[in-house]
């Protein structure tokens, strides 16, 4: 059943109120130190210094907005390369699925291992920079989006195969014109799924050796005690995250 | 003869034990023919259709069409599927074009193409709709459309009508043997409906399973446009159920 979109806007509005409302609650009852727990108002207060004026002793002093638009791009980076690669290279291998079966358990084996795992060895053969934050990235986003486009080429209608056959359509007539196409709705979802995971890594990405970027920007609170800047920041990629999310699924249901 | 049948077997492993398909079945069919393959489900009349089609290869046995052993699928036989096979990505218009870009014939050319037998099947006001838009019986006729444009000389058809109701697949027969005595193609149809049989087939092809072989086969003299509640008609249907031991046989109760 779909929500109407009125009830929708007065469930978060509504939600988030309450948080908001217990937040202050507890820092009025329980009387923590500011530093430890920060009240909603001092937030606000360090986002818009953030925004308009940047951290104060912080090692690079660039506002809110710039860090934002930095990490945007290393996450555009590393998330449209990653994409492209693993939806190329699952069709193919979903295509010629014997490779695959040989593929698969190299996959297997290095999928579990967490993107962040591979850090030293990234920064030993990038450097330091926007590298490592597009390599977590890439590799955060490749994995899903790659095992479930070889699952949908895989999981095809058996009859599409045939069709092109019978047709006579060449090998890269039938990849792209039936088994893309075929393919696309499940490979929308994985894209919308990376999508998610790939912006949770890139905090992680741009913890080591980033000098800008919202990753950069959490390290540097820390540094400087500034624990409202601290969530301030956490709350911006948080929304960041949704608005992104908000963004592929219209296009999801745009194109479908 | 132009498509020929040399004693062909097919056998599939069914754990552990051989089930045999087909054995050592013969036959032979005339350009400009309509052959039905009549039988109960498991006689293999399937599989000898994917023989005939190139999708399936026999384990003993050859299959020519014209002077040519079939070893693959080809644009110059086409089948329809029980589940029509279009692509529901694709406006019923460009689905009928298929087959014409595979040929790499241009868009113009296409286009016109298309819209003939598109008209030929009572489509044309449908052309932009998406097959998922469409009833089953329009969706074949979609599936019709499709093969007829790629002007294959053979069609073969898969039970094209099994998931029809029982007035639209009238009608649709009524279509495809008007449409394809208007285009001279020579047709196999498969299917285990004899009153279908009767009403399409020059001759019909009585297949029993286990092993899949061919029982017999009945020609049906009379002309086409048939009508389903003549004497002839119930004639040729009661000679084809005897053929099925399906007539209770009776008792003779006395000699002259």
């Amino acid at each position: 059943m779909r929500i109407k979109l009125g009830k929708k806007v007065w469930c978060t509005a509504v939600s988030l109120l309450v948080l908001l409302a217990v937040w202050e609650a507890a820092v009025l009852i329980g009387s923590f130190p500011e530093v430890l727990f920060p009240s909603p108002i001092s937030v606000w207060n360090a986002f818009w210094q953030l925004w308009t004026d940047g951290l104060p002793g912080s090692s690079s002093r660039v506002v809110l907005g710039v860090h934002i638009l930095v990490s945007l791009k290393r996450f555009a980076a590393g998330y449209v390369g990653s994409v492209v690669t693993a939806v190329a290279a699952g069709l193919l291998l979903g295509w010629f699925f014997r490779v695959f079966s040989y593929i698969n358990p190299i996959v297997q084996l290095v999928r579990p291992i967490a993107p962040v795992a591979w850090m030293p060895f990234i920064v030993l053969w990038f450097g330091i920079g926007d590298a490592p934050a597009v390599a977590i990235i890439f590799l955060a986003g490749f994995f899903p989006v790659l095992l479930s486009t070889v699952a949908a080429v895989e999981h095809m209608e058996p009859v599409y195969r045939k069709v092109a056959r019978n047709f006579g359509l060449s090998q890269a007539q039938t990849l792209y014109k039936v088994v893309f196409p075929a393919a696309f709705p499940q490979i929308m979802n994985s894209l919308r799924l990376a999508l998610g995971t790939a912006w949770i890594f890139l905090v992680s990405g741009e913890m080591v050796g980033a000098q800008s970027g919202l990753g950069f920007l959490i390290m540097d609170a820390k540094n400087c005690l500034r624990s409202d800047a601290l969530l301030a920041t956490m709350i911006t990629i948080g929304v960041i995250g949704l608005l992104l999310d908000w963004g592929i699924r219209r296009l999801e249901k745009f194109v479908l | 003869m132009y498509i020929r049948v040399e004693d062909v077997s097919v056998n599939y492993q069914q754990g552990g034990s051989t089930f045999e398909a087909l054995k050592n079945v013969s036959l032979s069919i005339e350009r400009g023919e309509f052959i039905c393959l009549l039988g109960p489900s498991g006689c293999g009349k399937s599989t000898l259709l994917n023989l005939l089609a190139g999708f399936e290869k026999p384990a003993r046995g050859r299959v020519f069409i014209g002077e040519r052993q079939v070893t693959a699928p080809s644009p110059k036989y086409l089948t329809i599927f029980q589940n029509y096979g279009l692509f529901p990505w694709r406006s019923v218009l460009h689905n009928v074009e298929l087959g014409l870009e595979a040929k790499k014939m241009n868009r113009k050319e296409r286009r016109q193409q298309a819209l003939k037998y598109l008209d030929m099947v009572g489509l044309v006001q449908a052309k932009d709709k998406k097959p998922c838009q469409l009833s089953g019986g329009m969706q074949q006729r979609v599936a019709i459309a499709r093969a007829l444009a790629a002007d294959p000389e053979i069609l073969f058809m898969d039970e094209p009508f099994g998931a029809l109701d029982a007035i639209t697949r009238m009608k649709l027969q009524d279509d495809i043997l008007r449409i394809c005595k208007d285009e001279g193609k020579t047709i196999v149809f498969v299917t285990h409906d004899i009153e279908e049989a009767v009403f399409l087939a020059d001759r019909i092809v009585v297949m029993e399973a286990n092993p899949g072989s061919v029982q017999g086969i009945v020609k049906v003299e009379m002309p086409h446009e048939r009508d389903r509640t003549s004497d002839d008609f119930i004639v040729i249907r009661d000679r084809v159920f005897a053929m099925m031991h399906l007539k209770k046989e009776k008792e003779v109760e006395y000699y002259i």
